[in-house]
Parts: C-alpha cells; sequence; structure tokens
C-alpha cells in the first residue's frame, strides 16, 4: 500500500497545481524559467547534480541548493517565489509551503494546506500604492523644507561667523582694556598695601603694651594669692600648696621641685617673684577656679574603667536589626563625631580681651577707597572679557558642530521637544540631553546627554545616541537612540525602552529627507509587475 | 524604567551579587537539625517489643519502645508490589495527630502479601516475596536489615540514629503543671491499686501507652534552646508544639555512589556532607544562588538512589517538612594512611554508604524501592507517584521567554523577528509585568490593552504563550480574586487565625491555601475562558515563587507557624508549589472540558510533581558554571521523576557573552525544556541581536531541536507510560561500568542520542566517554562511527554540538523545519537507522494528534522500528489503537551499511517496488529515497 499511499499524496498535489493552471515550473521567478525545461534533465543550480525532470517538485530533495524544489517544502534551505500579481513579488524560505500560515498574498504558498487563504494582492498593492504616494508626498514636502533648513542654516551660520568676527574685535579691545586697567589698579595698590601696614603696626605696638600690662597685673595678684601668710614673701611651702606646678608629672610635688622654681632659693619677694614668675605662669590655676574646674575633670576618665562589658547587652538588642540599617548606623557615628564641641574656645576669648583694632585714619582710608575702584573696574572689565569668551567658544562649537552635510540639523540645536505617555513626559533637545519625567510629579530623570551621530555607515545621520544618563540600580547609565525619519514637522512620535535603561526615541524632522527623485526610483523598481 | 521598580529592586534584593548565606539558615542555626545532628552514632536506645508484634497477610506491626524515656512508637512493615519495602514509624499515641503528607501518591499503594519466617526473642525474620529476599527484625537494640541471599542491601537504625522527638506538653506553662500533676495522682492511684504485683497487670502497664505522663517523668531529656521557640535573624517560629523532628539512618553496604534528593546546584553524584552542612530540602527562593553546595534551592524530592555494579536500589523518605539528608562514607577521603591502617590491621572493609535524613515534624514514612536494575528503581517510584505528564508536542519546542516583553508591539516585534530571521519557536512568554498591578489573572490595561487580539496573531501563526500566574494574591478590595478568596476564606491563616498576609510583588499579598481542595477546585474554575479575562487557549500558565516566597518572612518564606486548617505550615511546607501547579494544571484540562494536554511551568516541586508539568531550575546567571550545572541539576531531578526539567537558556541574572549565548543554545537545544529567560536589568538578547554568524549558529541549533521533535515526543511518551527519565545519566543505561558513576558533563537522551555539550569557554575540543564495550557510536552530524568504552576527543568549532547515535538505534527525525513545531504537523519523516556490530537496529515511531487526551483511548499510532537481516521492517506495537495521519516516510538513512545490490519495498497489501538509493562508501552511509510509504502502515524494506 505504501507506494500507492504515496501516490495518493502527491497525486492531488500535482493534480491541483494543473488543474488550477498553475504548473509548478510556473511557480518560478520568470527569470530562471530558462533552467526548468519541461522533460529535459535537469541540472541543480549549484551544478551539484543533475536529475530526470520527474523530480523537479516532486516533493523530495535532490539538490544540495534546494533548486529542484522551488514549489515543495522538500528542501530545507529552498525558497519559493511568490508571484503576488498586483502587489510586490517575493521570496519566502520553501519551509512555509502549505503550512497552513497564508504568506504568499497571491495564496499560491498554501496550495495543498487547506488553510483558507484570500488573495490580497491587490488590496496590498493599492494600500502600499496609496501609502507610497503619501511617504511620496512626505518626502517631497519634507525635502523642500529641508533645502529652507539648509539655506537658513547656511544664513545662520554666515551670520554667526560674522558675530565672531565682530566679537573676536570687541575682544581684542577689552583685552587692552584690561590690561590697562590692570596698571592702574596696582599703582593704586602700593600706597595702599603701606598705609595699611604702617597702620597694623601702630596696632600691634599697643596691643603689645597692653599685655604686658595685664600680665603684671595677674603677676600681683597672683604674688598674693600666693602669699598665704600675707608677709610679702612667697615661699616653697606656699608654693607646694599648687600641685598644678609640679613639674614633672609624677605624684609629689617636692620642696626641691618648688625650690627650683623660685629661682634655688626658699622665698621671694615681689621683685625676685617677677624673675621667676615665667616658670610659674603657664602652669598656674587660680584657687578660685580650681575648685570648679576640679571636679568637672573627673568624669572624662571614667569611660576607661571596666564598666564596658556590662553596655554590650543594652547593644545586642537593637543589633539584630543592624543587618538592614547599617548605613544609617554609620549615619549616626558620623554625627557623633561632629557634634564633639571644639576646644579653642579660651584662645579667642584672649583675643576678645584686646579688643579690635581701631579704625584706620582718613589719610589709609582714602587710599584704600581709591584701590577698591580701581580693582572693582578691573574685575568688570575682566568679566566682560571672560563673557566674550564664552560667547566665542560658543559660537565656534555651533559653527564647528556637526550639524549634516549641509548643517540641515542646525535648526535643532537649542529647542526642546516633548512627548507626553501614559506615565511619563519625555523630553528631546537634540546634540544636549534626553530626559523623562513623571506626568503626575516627581524628579526629572536624565536619559543621556549627547553622544554622537550614531546611523549605520551609509546613513549616519539616521540615528542619535545620547549617553550617560542617569545610572541604574546594579545597571547601565541610562542611554537613548534617537532614531530620525522623514517628516514635514519635528515630532517626537514614540518612545520606548526595549531593554532595561536603554531608551528608544523615534522622532521625525525635514532634515532627514532623502532627494524625491532617489525614492522615486525606489517606487519603481517594486511596482514593476 | 519606573524608580517604584527600581525601589523593590532595592528592597527586596539586596545589593551584593553572590548569594547572601546569611539569609538562609545553616544546620547549626536550625533548633532540630542541631538537636539531632549532635546525636552521634552509638546504640540506639529504640527496642522492639516482639510481643506486640501483629502479622496480617500484608502488614506487620510492633510497638518500639526508648528504653530512656519510654515513649513508644508504633512500627508499620508493608511489602508492596514491585519489590518495595515500605516502613513507617509514628508515635504509638501522639499527644495530637502527626502529619502524613497526603496527595502524593497516585493511591494507596497495594500491597503483596509478607510471610514470618522464623521468630524468636531476639527479632524476627520476614519473607519479602520469591526473590530470597528478607527483612530481619532485630529487637534490641531495634534495627531492621534487608537482606537478598547472605547480602546485607540496606539496614536501618544500624547506627542507632532513630530518633522521634515525641510530642508533649510544655514544662514551664501553668497548663503542664496541671496536667502533669493531674496525671500523677492518677498514677499514684493506678498504682495503689495494681499493688499486687500481677505480672499480667504489671506487663500491661509497661505497654499502656497512657502513661505519657509517668514516661515524662522518666524523661531526663533537657529542655534545650530553640525547642519552643526559635529565632533566626528578626523572625520567631512559635513552635506551639513544641520540638518534633524525626530522623533514622540508613545504611547501604557496598555502595559508593549516591544520587538524587534534588534541587540542589551540585555535582550529580551527591558528596558526603562530614566536613559540612548536610544536603537541606526546603523549597525556597534563594536569590542568585551559588554553585557545588548543599544549600536548599527552589523544590525538594525526597528521594534518592544507591547504585554500584550490581544493584541500585532507591529511599523515598515520604516527609513534607524541612528536611536535611547527611552522607558518609567510609571510602570516601580515606588517607593514604587510613588504607594503610586497614592493611596493618587487617580489616578489608566493604565500601558503604551511610545515609541519614531528618524532618522537622511528621511521622517516619520511606519507602525501600530495592531495584535491582535502575529502570526498575524508575517504575518502582513511578508506581508510587505516578509519571512524568504527557505534555503537548508543542512545549516540547522553542521557549523565548523574557522579564518582560514590554507591550503587545513587543511581541509582535519579537514574534517577527523569529520569522524574519527564520528561526522556529513555539511560546513567547510574559513575565509578572503583563498583569495590571501584579494582580493576576489580569493584564495590564495600557501596555496589554487587547490580549486577545495578541493571542489570535499568534494563533494565526500556530504559535502561543505562557502567562505567569504567582500564588501570591494582592490584598487589594478592588480584585476580584482577592475578594473572592477572603470571602470564601481560603487564605492561610496566621499564627493569630487571621489572613496572613507577606510581601511579594504586589506588595502585601496573601497565599491561597492550596492544600485544600476546595480551594483548588476554585482556583482552577479561574482559568475558564469566561473567568480568565483575555485567556485563549494557546494561552498555557507559568506558576513562579510558589516555595512559597515571602519577601519579609523568615529565609524569605512562608513563617513556619502559618496554619493550613489544622495544620501548621511547617508540616507541609515542601508541598505548597506542587498544590499551586497541581490545581493550575487541573484549571488548563477543565476549561478545555478535559480535551486539551495542559502546560504549565512550576518554579517549587515535591515528589509527584511530575504529574503536572515542567520545572526549572530557577534564577540561575549567565556565568559558564551555571551552564555546566544545568546537566546534573536536570539528570538529579530526571532520576526522582521529574524529566520535564530546563535551565535558562542564557542565564536569569548578568549578560552572557556571546559564545556563552551560543552555547547555552547548543546545550538547551538537548535538554528537555527549552526556554531562553533573561532578567529584567539585562540587555536585550533575542537570537538575532548577535551578528548575522551567531544568529546563523543559534539558528541551527534550535533547528537541530526542531528535527529530533518526534524522538523528544517519544521520549516523553515513554516517561509518561513507564516512568523512565528522558534525560539520563550514562550509568542507568550503563550499570556495570563504573566508568560512567560520576559523569555529569554528559548524557544520554533515551537510551539512543548521547550528548556532551561544550561548556568551557574558547574550547577547542571536548573528551566524550562513549559507553558500551560492545558499542559503536554514530556522529550524529558526520556520520563517523566509533568505538564504544573509549574515551574520545572531538575537535570542536563554535558551531559544533557533539551529539552521538547508538548503534543498534532508529530514531525517527523530521528534516523539514518550519517556523513552529505545529507548522510541522503533517510533515514526513527521515528514519535514522544505526546499525550496531551485529547488524541490527530497533526503535519506534510515536504518533498523536500532540496536544489532546484522545491517546488515552488509543488514538495514536505506536510502531516498532527494526532492522534486522537486512531486512526493515516496521510493526504495530499498538494493534487495537486507532490514528492516522498524513506524513509518510520520505528517507530512510543506514549508518553503518554496505552497499546493496537493490533494495525492495513490499506494503501491507503485499505489493512490492524498487526503492532508489544512494550508498557513500567513505562514511558507509545507505540513503533510501523516497520510499513514501504511510507512517502508520506496515511495511518491510529488504536489502539484496
Amino acid at each position: 500500500m505504501s507506494c500507492q499511499y504515496h501516490q495518493h499524496l502527491l497525486l492531488p498535489l500535482l493534480l491541483s497545481l494543473l488543474t488550477a493552471g498553475v504548473s509548478s515550473v510556473e511557480v518560478q521567478r520568470p527569470r530562471d524559467r530558462q533552467f526548468y525545461e519541461e522533460g529535459k534533465p535537469f541540472t541543480c543550480l549549484d551544478n551539484s547534480a543533475t536529475i530526470p525532470f520527474d523530480r523537479v517538485n516532486d516533493d523530495y530533495c535532490d539538490c544540495k541548493d534546494g533548486s529542484d524544489e522551488p514549489g515543495t517544502a522538500a528542501c530545507p534551505n529552498g525558497s519559493f517565489y511568490c508571484t503576488n500579481a498586483g502587489f510586490r513579488s517575493s521570496f519566502i524560505p520553501s519551509s512555509r509551503i502549505n503550512d497552513g500560515i497564508c504568506d504568499c498574498c497571491d495564496t499560491t504558498d498554501e496550495y495543498n494546506s487547506g488553510a483558507a487563504c484570500q488573495n490580497t494582492c491587490r488590496e496590498l498593492g493599492r494600500k502600499e500604492m496609496e501609502s507610497l504616494e503619501k511617504m511620496a508626498e512626505i518626502a517631497k514636502e519634507g525635502y523642500r523644507l529641508k533645502q529652507l533648513l539648509i539655506q537658513e542654516a547656511k544664513r545662520g551660520l554666515e551670520e554667526k561667523k560674522k558675530k565672531l568676527q565682530d566679537i573676536q574685535v570687541t575682544k581684542k579691545d577689552l583685552e587692552d582694556k584690561v590690561e590697562a586697567l590692570r596698571t592702574v589698579k596696582e599703582t593704586a595698590e602700593q600706597p595702599e598695601k603701606e598705609a595699611k601696614e604702617r597702620h597694623l603696626k601702630a596696632w600691634e605696638d599697643q596691643k603689645a603694651l597692653i599685655r604686658m600690662e595685664k600680665d603684671m597685673a595677674r603677676m600681683a595678684e597672683v604674688f598674693l594669692e600666693l602669699d598665704d601668710d600675707g608677709d610679702g614673701f612667697v615661699s616653697v611651702a606656699e608654693l607646694l600648696s599648687h600641685s598644678e606646678l609640679n613639674p614633672d608629672s609624677d605624684d609629689s610635688f617636692t620642696e626641691a621641685e618648688a625650690q627650683v622654681l623660685l629661682g634655688g632659693v626658699d622665698k621671694v619677694d615681689t621683685v625676685t617673684f617677677e624673675a621667676v614668675w615665667n616658670n610659674i605662669k603657664e602652669k598656674y590655676i587660680s584657687e578660685a577656679t580650681a575648685d570648679t574646674t576640679a571636679p568637672a575633670e573627673t568624669p572624662q576618665e571614667e569611660p576607661f574603667s571596666d564598666n564596658d562589658s556590662e553596655q554590650y547587652p543594652e547593644d545586642d538588642i537593637p543589633e539584630e536589626e543592624d543587618d538592614d540599617d547599617e548605613e544609617d548606623d554609620d549615619d549616626e557615628h558620623d554625627d557623633g563625631d561632629y557634634k564633639t564641641p571644639p576646644t579653642p574656645t579660651q584662645e579667642k576669648k584672649d583675643d576678645d580681651d584686646e579688643g579690635t583694632m581701631p579704625p584706620y585714619d582718613q589719610e589709609t582710608q582714602d587710599l584704600i577707597d581709591a584701590a577698591q575702584k580701581a580693582r572693582d573696574e578691573f574685575d568688570k572689565s575682566e568679566r566682560a572679557l571672560r563673557e566674550v569668551d564664552d560667547q566665542i567658544r560658543n559660537l565656534e562649537k555651533e559653527i564647528s558642530f556637526d550639524f549634516g552635510p549641509n548643517s540641515e540639523f542646525a535648526y535643532l540645536y537649542s529647542q526642546c521637544y516633548e512627548l507626553t505617555t501614559s506615565e511619563y513626559i519625555y523630553r528631546l533637545c537634540p546634540f544636549n540631553r534626553v530626559s523623562q519625567k513623571p506626568k503626575y510629579g516627581g524628579s526629572e530623570t536624565n536619559l543621556g546627554t549627547w553622544g554622537k551621530w550614531a546611523g549605520p555607515e551609509d546613513n549616519i545621520y539616521s540615528v542619535m545616541k545620547y549617553e550617560h544618563g542617569t545610572g541604574c540600580w546594579q545597571g547601565p547609565n541610562r542611554s537613548t537612540t534617537v532614531k530620525l525619519t522623514c517628516g514635514k514637522e519635528t515630532v517626537v512620535t514614540s518612545t520606548s525602552e526595549p531593554s532595561r535603561c536603554e531608551y528608544l526615541m523615534e522622532f521625525i524632522s525635514p532634515a532627514i529627507c532623502q532627494e524625491p527623485s532617489s525614492l522615486e526610483s525606489y517606487f519603481h523598481e517594486h511596482q514593476e509587475l | 524604567m519606573a524608580p517604584v521598580v527600581v525601589l523593590w529592586l532595592a528592597m527586596c534584593l539586596g545589593g551584593t551579587w553572590a548569594v547572601d548565606k546569611g539569609n538562609f539558615k545553616t544546620c547549626d542555626q536550625s533548633a532540630f537539625c542541631k538537636r539531632q545532628r549532635a546525636l552521634k552514632p552509638g546504640e540506639s536506645p529504640y527496642r522492639a517489643l516482639l510481643e506486640t508484634m501483629e502479622l496480617t497477610n500484608t502488614r506487620l506491626t510492633l510497638q518500639l519502645i526508648n528504653d530512656n524515656n519510654k515513649v513508644r512508637l508504633l512500627l508499620e512493615l508493608y511489602r508492596l508490589q514491585g519489590n518495595i519495602t515500605r516502613v513507617k514509624i509514628n508515635e504509638l499515641k501522639p499527644l495530637k495527630p502527626r502529619y502524613e503528607v497526603p496527595d502524593v501518591l497516585i493511591r494507596e499503594p497495594p500491597t503483596e502479601p509478607l510471610s514470618l519466617l522464623s521468630q524468636d526473642e531476639n527479632g524476627v525474620v520476614l519473607s519479602l516475596g520469591a526473590e530470597s529476599q528478607r527483612v530481619i527484625v532485630s529487637a534490641r537494640p531495634f534495627r531492621l536489615d534487608i537482606m537478598e541471599g547472605r547480602e546485607v542491601l540496606m539496614s536501618l537504625n544500624s547506627r542507632g540514629l532513630l530518633a522521634f522527638e515525641h510530642l508533649r506538653m510544655r514544662k514551664d506553662t501553668f497548663s503542664y503543671k496541671v496536667t502533669s500533676t493531674v496525671a500523677s495522682v492518677w498514677d499514684y492511684i493506678k498504682r495503689v491499686f495494681t499493688s499486687q504485683a500481677d505480672p499480667e497487670a504489671e506487663k500491661k502497664e509497661e505497654a499502656d501507652p497512657a502513661n505519657q505522663a509517668e514516661a515524662e517523668n522518666v524523661d531526663e531529656e533537657k529542655v534545650e534552646d530553640g525547642m519552643w521557640e526559635e529565632t533566626f535573624k528578626s523572625h520567631t517560629d512559635s513552635k506551639p508544639n513544641g520540638p518534633s523532628a524525626v530522623s533514622l539512618d540508613f545504611s547501604l553496604p557496598g555502595v559508593e555512589h549516591v544520587y538524587g534528593i534534588p534541587e540542589h546546584a551540585d555535582t550529580l553524584r551527591l558528596k558526603t556532607t562530614d566536613n559540612g552542612d548536610p544536603y537541606r530540602l526546603y523549597n525556597l527562593d534563594v536569590f542568585q544562588y551559588e554553585l557545588y553546595n548543599p544549600m536548599a534551592l527552589y523544590g525538594a524530592v525526597p528521594v534518592m538512589l544507591a547504585h554500584n555494579t550490581q544493584r541500585t536500589t532507591g529511599i523515598f523518605w515520604l516527609n513534607a517538612a524541612e528536611t536535611w539528608v547527611d552522607i558518609s562514607s567510609n571510602t570516601a577521603g580515606k588517607t593514604v594512611f587510613g588504607k594503610m591502617l586497614d592493611y596493618v590491621q587487617g580489616s578489608s572493609e566493604t565500601p558503604q554508604t551511610d545515609v541519614r535524613w531528618i524532618s522537622e515534624s511528621g511521622i517516619i514514612d520511606v519507602f525501600i524501592m530495592l531495584g535491582p536494575k535502575p529502570k526498575d528503581v524508575f517504575s518502582q517510584y513511578a508506581s508510587l507517584t505516578g509519571t512524568q505528564s504527557f505534555p503537548p508536542l508543542t512545549s516540547l519546542g522553542y521557549h523565548q521567554c523574557r522579564w518582560n516583553y514590554n507591550d503587545q508591539e513587543d511581541v509582535k516585534s519579537v514574534d517577527a523577528g523569529f520569522d524574519e530571521h527564520d528561526i522556529p519557536y513555539d511560546f513567547i512568554w510574559l513575565d509578572i509585568e503583563h498583569t495590571d498591578g501584579k494582580r493576576y489573572f489580569t493584564w495590564d490595561t495600557h501596555k496589554f490593552a487587547t490580549p486577545k487580539e495578541m493571542l489570535q496573531g499568534l494563533m494565526d501563526k500556530k504559535r502561543k504563550m505562557v502567562a505567569i500566574v504567582d500564588p501570591h494574591i494582592k490584598v487589594d478590595s478592588n480584585y476580584k480574586i482577592h475578594n473572592e478568596i477572603r470571602s470564601r476564606g481560603f487564605y492561610i491563616k496566621n499564627k493569630d487565625g487571621g489572613d496572613y498576609e507577606g510581601w511579594c510583588w504586589p506588595g502585601s499579598a496573601g497565599y491561597p491555601d492550596f492544600t485544600r481542595i476546595d480551594m483548588r477546585d476554585w482556583w482552577a474554575s479561574m482559568f475558564a475562558y469566561d473567568q480568565y479575562e483575555g485567556s485563549m487557549e494557546n494561552l498555557y500558565t507559568w506558576n513562579d515563587m510558589n516555595e512559597p516566597s515571602v519577601f519579609n518572612g523568615p529565609e524569605v518564606t512562608m513563617h513556619k507557624d502559618a496554619m493550613h486548617g489544622a495544620w501548621e505550615h511547617r508540616d507541609l511546607h515542601n508541598t505548597y508549589g506542587f498544590y499551586v501547579q497541581m490545581a493550575t494544571a487541573e484549571g488548563l484540562i477543565k476549561r478545555s472540558g478535559g480535551v486539551e494536554r495542559p502546560f504549565v511551568l512550576t518554579r517549587a516541586f515535591f515528589a509527584g510533581s511530575q504529574r503536572y508539568g515542567a520545572v526549572w531550575t530557577g534564577d540561575n546567571a549567565a556565568e559558564w558554571d551555571h551552564l555546566k550545572i544545568s546537566i546534573p541539576m536536570c539528570l538529579s531531578l530526571g532520576l526522582v521523576g521529574i524529566s520535564f526539567c530546563g535551565a535558562d537558556v542564557g542565564g536569569f541574572f548578568k549578560s552572557p557573552s556571546t559564545e556563552l549565548l551560543v552555547r547555552w543554545y547548543q546545550t538547551g537545544a538537548y535538554q528537555p525544556f527549552f526556554r531562553a529567560h533573561a532578567h529584567l536589568d539585562t540587555p536585550r538578547r533575542e537570537p538575532w541581536l548577535f551578528g548575522p554568524e551567531n544568529t546563523a549558529l543559534i539558528r541551527e541549533a534550535v533547528r537541530q531541536r526542531y528535527t529530533l521533535l518526534p524522538y523528544w515526543y517519544q521520549q516523553f511518551y515513554q516517561a509518561h507510560r513507564t516512568g523512565q527519565p528522558v534525560m539520563r545519566p550514562l550509568w542507568v543505561e550503563y550499570p556495570q561500568d563504573p566508568a560512567t558513576f560520576t559523569l555529569d558533563d554528559e548524557f544520554l537522551i533515551g537510551k539512543d542520542l548521547l550528548v556532551h555539550p561544550v561548556t568551557e569557554e574558547g574550547a577547542r575540543g571536548v573528551t566524550a566517554y562513549l559507553p558500551g564495550k560492545d558499542e559503536v557510536w554514530f556522529d550524529v552530524h558526520t556520520f563517523q562511527r566509533h568505538n564504544g568504552a573509549q574515551n574520545l576527543y572531538i575537535p570542536v568549532t563554535m558551531s559544533s554540538i557533539p551529539v552521538f547515535q547508538r548503534g543498534g538505534s532508529i530514531i525517527p527525525r523530521k528534516l523539514r523545519v518550519r517556523r513552529s513545531s505545529t507548522c510541522m504537523e503533517h510533515d514526513p519523516y527521515t528514519l535514522f537507522v544505526a546499525l550496531n556490530s551485529q547488524r541490527k537496529a530497533e526503535g519506534e515511531l510515536y504518533i498523536d494528534d500532540g496536544h489532546t487526551f484522545n491517546y488515552e483511548k488509543e488514538e495514536f499510532i505506536h510502531r516498532r522500528l527494526s532492522f534486522a537481516n537486512n531486512i526493515l521492517s516496521s510493526l504495530n506495537l499498538a494493534p487495537d489503537a486507532k490514528f492516522t495521519t498524513q506524513s509518510w516516510i520520505e528517507r530512510i538513512v543506514i549508518l553503518g551499511a554496505s552497499k546493496p545490490s537493490k533494495i525492495t519495498l513490499k506494503a501491507a497489501d503485499g505489493q512490492e517496488s524498487q526503492v532508489e538509493f544512494e550508498f557513500d562508501a567513505s562514511m558507509s552511509v545507505l540513503t533510501l529515497r523516497k520510499p513514501g510509504m504511510n507512517s502508520g502502515a506496515d511495511w518491510t524494506v529488504t536489502l539484496q
């Protein structure tokens, strides 16, 4: 039964081909027909074999290149030609023949699968024609607009170049002015400096005098305080009650040590005291203040006691949660460090005691005012120069910027275009940056700053790349690819995020439109059948 | 990317790449494991009370007593059909019932008669059927030995590690004090009344289990930390039932190789655990799991296989609670000194592997499968828990997945991409983002506004879709599913009786109690086309996160003191995912009125999960080691019944190098479940994004898969019928060849295809072991013939996938690869006949409609193809079955052939015709041109 069966299978196939008036060979692309000559042995198109003609389209693959089965699915690498009268002809892989899915609009690929295919070629042809016409219309209009853009860009460029020249002249003048004012400023600053130094010197001398008087007064005070018995002498014994004067920090302040402090004698009168005052004044603590500071010192030592171990259990309780908010803890420690009050307040107090410097005398003040005026003028001119420099830099950047072969993209510079989706507002500022902002509040996210033109080699200006946007968690920095297509307007038409943090934006602009003539030839090529 | 997503990612996932081990317990951090593991081998305190023995035809019962605490256990012993012994141990009179795992066994296993061979005061000997197999029950201490002839096959409690933490009253609570006081008063009264030293009464008392209180008094066990409450990280487990662990040891004399107990990211052969943690079985959502360690993963099948050249046996420990398995061996890691010591002491110890199972609660219910051959163990296990479900043919094709395909437009363009690049695929998948705010059974109203339109578009191309449905249900009073579950009281309860709530993808979520049959029925009804809006018959389901995953729960899962009716989650944790997939598969069957086979993928699983669909190895990473580990991970699953296994092709986390991606496609094309998947954070990686050269390599790998679909389908049919694994370790087919015992970088599909994928970066060649000293193997690409029992070095390029067909086999293929498997339904077959050294070959051809249950009504074609004496014939293996096919035999390729002078085809009606052929003398390949017979017909082809 096997043989019959096999014929059962093939007969309807061939019959259907024949009865439909479409010989299997006729399914070929016209220009290949010459190779398939009815009744003559067929040579595979790769010349790998020659087979009897009845093995062409017999549903068994004989040629390595699949050329013997142009009308069946037998060859894994074969292809099938859809004539598609009324539309574009095309090739499909032969694996799509009789797979139950309509691929050719003329239904020829499903001649034996039972799939209910409708011939849609005419409809498709009409639609394609319409869309091509529309595209052509857009392209034509777009190309016209593009010419205007090019002219505008050219004009703009000329203007900018002109402006640049002008500004460069201005810059020269400004530079001269800056130099002149610098000289004026420096000339005025010399006498100002000298007058100020004089004033300062006088003040320093006066301060030294005041300090000495204070020291003497304190010496007298201390002398009286030390002279417990009021006999007009400070003795070794009296000194010993001030343990802070102990020169080495061992336990005992001995008489010998006290004696050394008093210059080697047992007691001193006011005059001799003056000679040994320097030995004492640094360490001496007045009896009045000593009483209040002493208790304050004790708690500072306590942290070194063995109380530590007892404090751990308490710490343990919150520690379980530590894993999660370790960072928080660190922050707290940092805060603690900052909070420890700085100690040098006392020094400041000393300075304050000496009072503030008296105001400058009129003569000095006049010199200062004059110098300040010169400085202000100099700064002002220098600022103006910097501004001009910025302008020049910006102009140079814009002039040298790659705005396309004819600067047709120049009009996009310093413009921004927005697209609102269900969740976000996307903003494209060409040659600058792309960003995304939640529609209902929230901060803006940078989706990339201008990187480069990134189209294929033959059409590099068809794609813009924006890079190094806000970083993604565990991912790359956000980036955006902007695809440009020809249109009459300049609009962002869609955005998507095909891969996380890699955005795709569709952008139409006349600047990308091709010359209609080239499009027309394309149009004709596809209408040949 | 929405910042919200980033936020939860940061919250849920932490910031590092490797697994955070600190999130998961070690044995020391799991109180019962620590307690049990502290128990060292020694004399068992358990004694069998032989006088309590009762033997019916099929069942032996016997009480055991623990001499330390006088608590009694009841041992039940059954002889089951098919050479299986079941040993059950429970408390004789537990304070309250202990959990016995329901629904996993396909039925109450049929028993066979047991007979008493001998009995004395030391024990009893029972016969286990005809094969001179016996069970010896020793009384003091209690142990069981299973013998065949004079050989011990397996011993239980031979190391004295039987431990059964009896349920008890809490001693430090008021209720305990009351109860114990009452009990001791009662005890006192009893003593007074039985003081006449009546030996009868004495005995009775000893046997009286009501003496629990007395036993408690004898019990000197100290209350340890973690018995009544246990805290891990910030989670406290309230343990109202106190300690309840069970443990038992098994000794396997003569065994050096044990396998199974998935799921672990480890080698095929299990390692000894003396120097680390035991293998853990506790279904967990492990973020970025680490390889080669015994940590628990998403699924658990408590089945271990033991193998040596003589015999294969299996242990099935039916317990759904957290379980740890210790393995030790007297040979593993033996030092030179140790061996010398053996020599000096004159001990020639036989190798032995000792295994110990520890579970947190439940009972001991263990099935000892005695083989003796690997295939016997597989059928024995299948007779208990069922076989692999027979998947729709299309699910054996290629699956394209990604977290996430963003919207309908994206789906459409990816679908078109496959056509454009002429790569076949059957399923495109949608992950969680397709839903309306992670409310399963719904669609995002913007991105997937017209799901039926999308599904119809796929259907027009004869393709299908899978959408995810996870078991965590968003707590939201505007969500129908939630409201229904809440109002029906179907949610799992927390320890205080309220609905348990945890944090998962949707935020706060409830977890339906899938252990309830009424819940499962309701869940299944939600897949009806009129309930699941936007669904169609080409939409299938994926159950993820069903361990269950609870982001803010202990070890990222559910609190053990959550309640399923009267039972604690502790008792049944490992079966949760099993039930979820069961209910979902049931839903897909029901929606078609019982006609269509379901396809459901699950991440969590348990013993028996094979009955409900496919599993994958969870969230792997794009690393070479993860590609390598996919082989042992799926092999281990196959050994314990779950054949439909795969790993995410390309690796889920991170981004693969192009080379790794290509190699992964090549490997995945030869593994049962073939799906590419990728994390949300990774760049796109559809097969055509890596340049034309790599697109071609991937296309070729996928096409090889499709040409082999008839063989894959046949293997699944066999797995479904017999329980044999589809993807097999070599030792399963070559059990007497020790060289195969540890191989896990190559594998067999069925018994006829050997695959050694390239899994090394920059590989120039691989060395494949071709087993069988009488075998020959044919390279399926070059048809070159190689002898068996050799290590063959195969030079490789980027296009190489080393695959060999066994001489002696016939493999049907369909060489007309189309855009999906359904498109190939009626296509003709090419038979690859590989001759062995006796110039013989055998194979099968199985054909049915590919998607319905009609095969159960004998609507299929099943034929034996055999080649011998230069005659190839097709014989009907199922004469009663009826099915017709349009497919025919377009080509027969005979490998290892010599040139015939003519070839005659004889059809069923006796008509003869000549078949044309070509002969390639250099490779001895004979190709029969277009014999043309129908695939379902009888025929013979004679070479002359």
